[in-house]
């Protein structure tokens, strides 16, 4: 047993921040859903980093490393809050063609059961993909009729509204998409992590350096003390994560599906939650659409729906708790 | 990083489930927990069992009288022991999880020769004597005196929730020896044992119904200077190394045991008749009670964590606050949720029929213990801020 990262797990972390806070900056990302900002060029060279490949094998030209080592790698893009479509990249990767190397991008939507489908990053995707019970599916965005919207919740994640999905070609089984949806989820949730840890640095540089009543503001109590939580709540959720990371590399190990739906309950309540005490610590400013506080906390919110709401997943861990449960 | 036995912990694993299997069922009966002299026997029973079986100390070095096994293996024996049922340490915490380790550290050869075997094989019940009802939190600004009277110490004063002191044989008592040092550099630790003349110990009622712990009366004990462990006036350092031991693997039992408890409340509701069906068809109650098995799994996994961190050279600063005070958190959550799946039977606080109804209320006053006892989660709020995230000091 050892669920502490390594010195180089640590370091690949390291190397996906250096690179995304210096490609990506900010004022970079809280456009970056405006129409034709979508840069291929960076886009290619984070895929050129192995970014989407962690876990794709060396022979399939990924970097042939294991599911955790992609959690701690999408930790460190939530943190920095790198534009996507990430998690659709590291899905997609293992089975279409271009997006290892970035020269295809692809986005994924889950089939709605009824209503329109909401599509992030389809402004800039070469294909889109399709989850339903029956599998995965591909479809040309070209063919289809869609409606970019002039203003998604968060500045970063373009959103385009499908009326009607078409069947498309069917691209792998119904075990594909389990797992999909599966890893998606898990994926997001280490996003959502990465946005818990992001958005309490942003709030406690700003307690220290803030002064009222003649001191730091960091120095009161009422402050510590959110702050203090919000940190117990990231480590808490990312001990989930990284054990829910561990299990799908060693399923035998324990239960994924009820690890995987528990870190998605813990993860966004992290994010959603720190996000918010870090807009509160920067008071007027953080009101501000120039202080980055508020793209952790649209971020969170768009993740938090991505493959499986908070509601589902508690639901499924309520369920693994029954008697002749898999689970139990 | 992975999650799965390596083949000496597999066989490590293995050997214990099977000795466990045989060991669990040849225990009497547990004893009424108002039953001290019974607990006493009880628990110290099991730990002679351990001792002679090779599993007490299980992480003690070897040259102490411990097993010497890893880390991962002490968290192996906690989660096998648990999971059988096992009783937990009880009686033994102090001895086996505070002053035990504070002797091996900082304690010379005599003083170890003479009490760590007797903490292993359970003949030796130690307690604490830190808090003081003037010095809770701020523990340093405690006032127990001590006065050198050639070579004894002559001791007096008051100490306060000093649990199993009713029965214990040793005391791991803070005492102040200089009062003109600033407060953290005139206090001693000091091995009292409670046999001598000058201690009174009055069981003091917990909200739990029973007396988990004791004031301690102390009226010119003489203690022999021989007795301290570490130097004169250089207690809080000795403190501090006996503190660090309290967090780490110190919740593994008490996690588990919570988990029983929430698969038992699982149980309750489902045969708990509500509207047309039963309490667990209530979608929010299921779900709050998902939101809690999410996170005790999430504590046994940071649990994991804390003890690869440790194995590699210490626990980041913090994760054991960030610990403490979220399991405190869940086991209220826990309870709030029992109280709604029990509602009006929650008007007993004793278990009805087959149901151990008063047991998800106990569990749940038991958050106030683990949200009090071993500093506040006020008080580990307060570390994480100014120790973890760097915020400034309030003065
Ligand atoms: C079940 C149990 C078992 C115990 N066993 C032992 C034992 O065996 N031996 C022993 O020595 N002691 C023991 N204790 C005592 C325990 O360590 C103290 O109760 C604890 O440290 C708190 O001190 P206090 O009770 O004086 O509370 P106080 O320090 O008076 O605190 C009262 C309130 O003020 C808050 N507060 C205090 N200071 C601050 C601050 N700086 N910032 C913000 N909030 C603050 C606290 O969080 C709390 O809510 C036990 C306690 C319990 C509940």
């Amino acid at each position: 047993m050892d669920l502490d990262p390594s010195a180089e797990q640590r370091e690949l972390q390291e190397m996906i921040t250096r690179f995304s806070l210096d490609r990506f900056p900010t004022d970079i990302v809280r456009a970056a859903a405006e129409p034709g900002r979508f840069d291929r060029a960076a886009w290619r060279e984070l895929a050129e980093l192995g970014t989407f490949g962690i876990a794709v094998d060396e022979e399939a030209g990924g970097v042939g490393l294991r599911w955790i080592d992609a959690v701690l790698v999408h930790e460190s893009l939530g943190a920095a809050l790198t534009p996507g479509p990430l998690v659709a990249a590291a899905l997609a990767a293992g089975l279409v063609d271009g997006v290892l190397d970035g020269s295809v991008v692809p986005a994924i939507v889950e089939r709605p059961t009824h209503g329109p489908a909401f599509v992030e990053h389809l402004t800039s995707a070469d294909v889109l993909l399709v989850i339903d019970q029956d599998g995965v599916s591909s479809i040309d965005p070209a063919t289809v009729n869609t409606r970019a919207l002039p203003t998604p919740t968060d500045p970063a994640t373009p959103v385009s509204i499908i009326e009607e999905l078409p069947s498309g070609d069917r691209l792998a089984d119904a075990d594909t998409a389990r797992r999909w949806r599966l890893l998606g989820s898990l994926l997001a949730s280490a996003q959502l992590v990465g946005i818990a840890e992001g958005s309490t640095t942003l709030a406690v540089a700003y307690a220290n350096e803030r002064e009222q009543f003649g001191r730091p503001i960091g120095s009161f109590q009422g402050l510590k003390h959110l702050l203090a939580d919000c940190y117990a709540r990231t480590e808490v959720a990312r001990s989930a994560l990284w054990a829910a990371g561990v299990l799908v590399d060693e399923p035998e190990a324990g239960d994924l599906m009820r690890a995987v739906a528990g870190t998605r309950v813990l993860a966004a309540r992290a994010a959603t939650e720190n996000a918010k005490t870090g807009l509160q610590v920067h008071g007027g400013m953080g009101f501000t659409w120039e202080v980055d506080a508020h793209l952790f906390l649209k971020r969170a919110w768009v993740l938090e729906t991505a493959f499986g709401s908070v509601d589902e997943a508690a639901e499924a861990v309520a369920a693994s708790l029954e008697p002749g449960s898999i689970s139990s | 990083m992975h999650l799965s036995d390596s083949d000496a912990d597999a066989q490590f694993r293995a050997e214990l489930r099977t000795w466990l299997a045989e060991a669990v069922p040849t225990l009497p009966s547990p004893p009424d927990p108002r039953d001290w002299p019974g607990r006493r026997a009880y628990d110290t029973l099991w730990q002679r069992m351990l001792f002679d079986a090779g599993y007490a100390g299980v992480n003690w070095p070897a040259e102490y009288g411990g097993r010497g096994a890893t880390p991962t293996q002490h968290l192996i024996f906690l989660e096998e022991a648990a999971t059988a049922k096992a009783p937990d340490v009880g009686v033994g915490f102090v001895g086996q999880m505070h002053a035990g380790p504070t002797l091996i550290a900082e304690g010379t050869p005599e003083q170890q020769a003479h009490h760590l075997r007797g903490i292993l094989t359970g003949d030796h019940v130690w307690c604490q004597g830190f808090s003081e009802p003037g010095a809770g939190s701020d523990l340093a600004s405690l006032r127990t005196r001590a006065i050198r009277d050639g070579d004894h110490y002559v001791v007096s004063g008051q100490k306060i929730w000093t649990s199993h002191a009713m029965v214990a044989d040793y005391c791991e008592l803070l005492v102040r020896t200089d009062t003109d040092a600033p407060k953290h550099k005139g206090i001693s630790w000091l091995i009292m044992p409670m046999d001598l003349p000058g201690i009174e110990v009055r069981p003091l009622m917990t909200v739990q119904g029973s007396a988990e712990f004791a004031e301690l009366f102390l009226d010119e004990v003489r203690i022999p200077v021989t007795n301290r462990v570490g130097e004169e006036n250089d207690g809080w350092r000795v403190t501090n190394v006996t503190l660090s031991f309290e967090r780490g693997t110190g919740f593994v039992g008490e996690l588990l045991d919570t988990t029983n408890i929430m698969g038992e409340l699982v149980e309750l509701a489902r045969r708990t008749p509500r509207g047309p069906g039963t309490a667990w068809d209530d979608d929010g109650l299921r779900r709050d009670i998902g939101a809690v098995a999410a996170e005790l799994d999430a504590l046994w996994a940071f649990t994991k964590r804390n003890v690869s961190q440790g194995a590699k050279g210490g626990m980041a600063m913090g994760s054991g606050s960030a610990f403490k005070m979220s399991y405190a958190a869940v086991v209220h959550r826990l309870g709030d949720i029992a109280l709604r799946v029990l509602d009006r039977s929650s008007l007993a606080f004793d278990d009805i029929g087959e149901d151990r109804t008063g047991a998800q209320l106990h569990h749940k006053l038991k958050g106030f213990a683990v949200g009090i006892g071993g500093g506040t989660s006020q008080i580990q709020q307060n570390i994480i801020a100014e120790r973890v995230l760097g915020l400034p000091r309030e003065r």
